[in-house]
């Protein structure tokens, strides 16, 4: 599949090259391995999930390219597109199957045959190679088109004299299957399918039953998603802004109604408003949480018109309003409170969304950890209404964990660019400064603790040497907490400089 | 019903707020509570490099009467001026960084527009308001306005002023924050926070007591120190080097600990 989508897409790649076998590659871990592999390199014997180097130590000649599971997806989906002409309902069978559904669809080529014949010369000619093959239920057809068994007079026996491994059962059940004597799946459904399911677990059961007809499991077609939108058109323009405003409202309500039947609720609107002149006002906002509430839309829409900078001109009038839902989210019904009052999440929510549309949407913003010990590095500053990263990225990076009874070892405020700070005394070269003079005022250290040393991330830069940073908390007699640096050591730099990086509570 | 509902919600509230210890007669009731909430209270820093105690005081306050999440307002010349926010050093104050929002806004009037906006917001818990300078916007209407809302809505509203004058308004509680030097730790590093702090008014109730506290992050309360033994000696002092010719030839890292 991997190969027929570059000889398809991108034939340069090929011109000149010989039948040299081919595959791709996957870094998992430090290794890299195979993760597909065209013909010739599966007929000389490689295997999905072999080292590149043992591949290439079996194989000198092999080529590799990058796998690219999205793109193959997506090349999938093109040949599912191309398969509308067929049926109405196409189903995706990921990485490289699709299924169709041709009840009733085959009586313009004559039969079930000459429609694969169809499909097979189609593909044949985008280079891609099919098998296929008809069954009463998707689940057998799959079955009878990847695994090859001995051949039969019709379908049931057909699919009885399939190996077990079109059971698709994990690798440990398939092998026990087999060592307990069964080899076709004809051998498992003469058992009981109470022995086989309590032998070998549910879902060898399961894919007994669906193979044999009994589960029937149903064509998950694809289904274009049309992009909602709602639109009103006016025979006479309309000149006041808030009779715009108004049929905005009834456009928002259209569109609600619309994304309450498939379960979703916008992220991101967006108002077109077109003049009669020819000019267009784009009105855009966006929240945090998936929305079906009209009321705080249209608030939303009027925070952003008074945050305009030039006030919304309907000039001669306009003469239709379009209302875009550009980006929409699963949002399923929920339920009010029992006792009344709102979810105050959802009240948090709601500000936040207006907030920013007033404001902006990068300054309501929310923190996150980033994996980095660089301290103004260290966390991430994010729109509040983008969406939160997923969580196992969420758990790469975390807060730091803090030590009971320890002081705060990182200030509450942090200068970027830190602040430089003049006459500094240290006692010790490597010491603390005795005293420090930083916005115009003296300020004597009384306290301190340090260095603790940070130096540049020299693994992600390479240019030139990061000087490292020796960081002190100190306090003055005052009780001002500092914390301060030297940049660089006296090993490298003659002449280190001073700066005051945050305060302390 | 809609109406009688949130009558009802502030009788109630009022009712709570009679027996909230941070109302009652006892002006040490806030080092283990609080500050008393759905109030406007003021925290002045009289000093600009004061700030960050000002803003740690009032934070601690929202921390010891659990009133999170919180929504950070300040305006962009603070952000120049004093500083961008540092969720881990907030964190270690004791603020977990996904019951904090930051709102930078532009000016005086959007700082206001957007705390009254915030004040009536009920989810939040808390609302601190950070502003730099005179700010001549923070009169007694907007003050009132701020105070009607949190009284309404139940949220916690603090104004920090830095480097700005006590003056007359609609706010319950007014304080003046000033660093205090902390308890010191092993080899005279620096410990944990604490505050000069003034109490310069408080609503029915009398004022003008000082205490020099500091915050415990682990109980999440104050306590109250002695500042007379806090007298910092000078940097060298506490470590008399010159008496003992090894130990200057060698002096000893000034470090705690390892990391």
């Amino acid at each position: 599949m991997p190969i027929e989508r570059l000889r398809s897409t991108r034939p340069h790649l090929f011109v000149g090259r010989g039948d040299a076998p081919i595959a791709f590659t996957r870094t998992s871990g430090n290794a890299v391995r195979l993760a597909a592999l065209d013909l010739e390199a599966a007929r000389i014997g490689l295997q999905v999930g072999l080292t590149l180097a043992d591949a290439r130590a079996q194989v000198p000649e092999l080529e590799t390219f990058e796998h690219d599971p999205h793109a193959d997806l997506l090349w999938l989906e093109a040949l599912a597109d191309g398969c509308a002409r067929y049926s109405p309902s196409v189903a995706l069978d990921p990485p490289d199957g699709l299924v169709l559904d041709i009840a009733g669809c085959t009586h313009q080529f004559e039969g079930e045959r000459p429609l694969a014949a169809d499909v097979e010369r189609r593909m044949a000619r985008r280079g891609v190679a099919v098998r296929h093959a008809f069954g009463d239920t998707p689940d057998v057809a799959r079955a009878l088109a990847r695994f090859a068994g001995a051949p039969a007079p019709d379908e049931t026996r057909a699919v009885k004299r399939l190996p077990v491994a079109a059971l698709e059962l994990d690798a440990d059940h398939t092998v026990a299957l087999t060592r307990a004597g069964l080899k076709t799946v004809g051998d498992v459904m003469a058992r009981p399918l109470s022995a086989v399911a309590a032998r070998f677990g549910k879902e060898a059961a399961n894919a007994v039953r669906r193979l044999s007809g009994d589960l029937k499991a149903p064509v998950r077609p694809r289904r274009r998603e049309v992009p909602i939108a709602a639109e009103r058109r006016f025979a006479e323009p309309i000149a006041r802004t808030d009779y715009a405003l108004e049929v905005l409202g009834e456009l928002a309500a259209e569109a609600v109604n619309e994304l309450e039947q498939r379960h979703q609720g916008g992220r991101r609107w967006q108002a077109r408003l077109f003049r009669s002149d020819g000019q267009v006002q784009v009105l855009r906002v966006e929240t945090g949480q998936p929305t079906r509430d009209v009321a705080a839309l249209m608030r939303l829409f009027r925070e952003r018109i008074d945050g305009l900078a030039d006030p919304l001109d309907p000039g001669f009038g306009y003469d239709l309003l379009r209302l875009d839902v550009v980006l929409a989210e699963r949002l399923d019904a929920t339920q009010l409170k029992l006792e009344g009052g709102r979810n105050e999440q959802a009240q948090v929510g709601t500000l936040v969304d207006q907030l920013s549309t007033r404001l902006g949407r990068t300054r309501v913003r929310r923190f996150l950890p980033r994996d980095s010990h660089i301290p103004e590095q260290g966390e991430l500053m994010l729109p509040a209404t983008a969406a939160r990263p997923a969580a196992a990225a969420a758990a790469a990076s975390a807060w730091p964990a803090q030590q009971p009874g320890e002081p705060p070892l990182r200030p509450i405020y942090l200068f970027d660019p830190p602040q430089p700070i003049e006459a500094v005394m240290a006692e010790v070269p490597d010491g603390p400064p005795r005293r420090f003079r930083w916005r115009r005022t003296l300020h004597d250290v009384a306290r301190a603790e340090g260095p603790e040393r940070i130096a540049g991330e020299w693994w992600r830069r390479h240019d030139a040497a990061i000087p490292t940073r020796d960081y002190f908390r100190v306090e003055d007699r005052r009780g001002r907490r500092f914390w301060i640096f030297r940049h660089g050591l006296y090993a490298e730099t003659d002449d280190p400089r001073w700066y005051v990086h945050g305060l302390f509570a | 019903m809609n109406e009688s509902s949130a009558l009802i919600a502030q009788l109630r509230r009022a009712a709570i707020g009679s027996v909230t210890p941070a109302d009652s007669p006892d002006p040490e009731a806030w080092l283990a509570q609080g500050l008393a909430p759905a109030r406007l209270h003021e925290v002045f820093a009289t000093e600009a490099v004061d700030a960050a105690s000002a803003t740690g005081f009032a934070l601690a306050m929202t921390l010891a009467a659990g009133t999170t999440p919180l929504l950070w307002i300040r305006t962009e010349a603070a952000e120049r001026q004093g500083g961008r926010l540092h969720a881990t050093g907030l964190l270690e104050l004791g603020l977990p960084a996904d019951s904090l929002l930051l709102a930078v806004v532009a000016d005086e009037g959007a700082l206001l527009r957007t705390a009254a906006d915030a004040a009536r917001c009920a989810g939040l818990g808390a609302v601190l308001i950070e502003s730099w300078g005179r700010a001549p916007g923070f009169d007694l209407t907007a003050t009132r306005r701020l105070m009607l809302a949190a009284e309404a809505s139940g949220v916690t509203v603090l104004s920090v002023r830095v480097g700005a004058q006590p003056v007359p308004s609609a706010a319950f509680t007014r304080w003046s924050v000033a660093a205090a030097p902390s308890a010191p730790l092993e080899w005279e590093a620096p410990g944990g926070p604490a505050f000069q702090v003034e109490l310069l008014r408080r609503r029915g109730g009398a004022a003008g007591a000082r205490w020099c506290v500091e915050w415990n992050r682990d109980g999440k309360n104050f306590t109250p120190v002695d500042p007379v033994h806090r007298a910092a000696p000078l940097s060298g002092a506490g470590l008399p080097l010159v008496a003992d010719r090894a130990a200057a030839q060698h002096p000893p890292a000034p470090v705690r600990r390892a990391g």
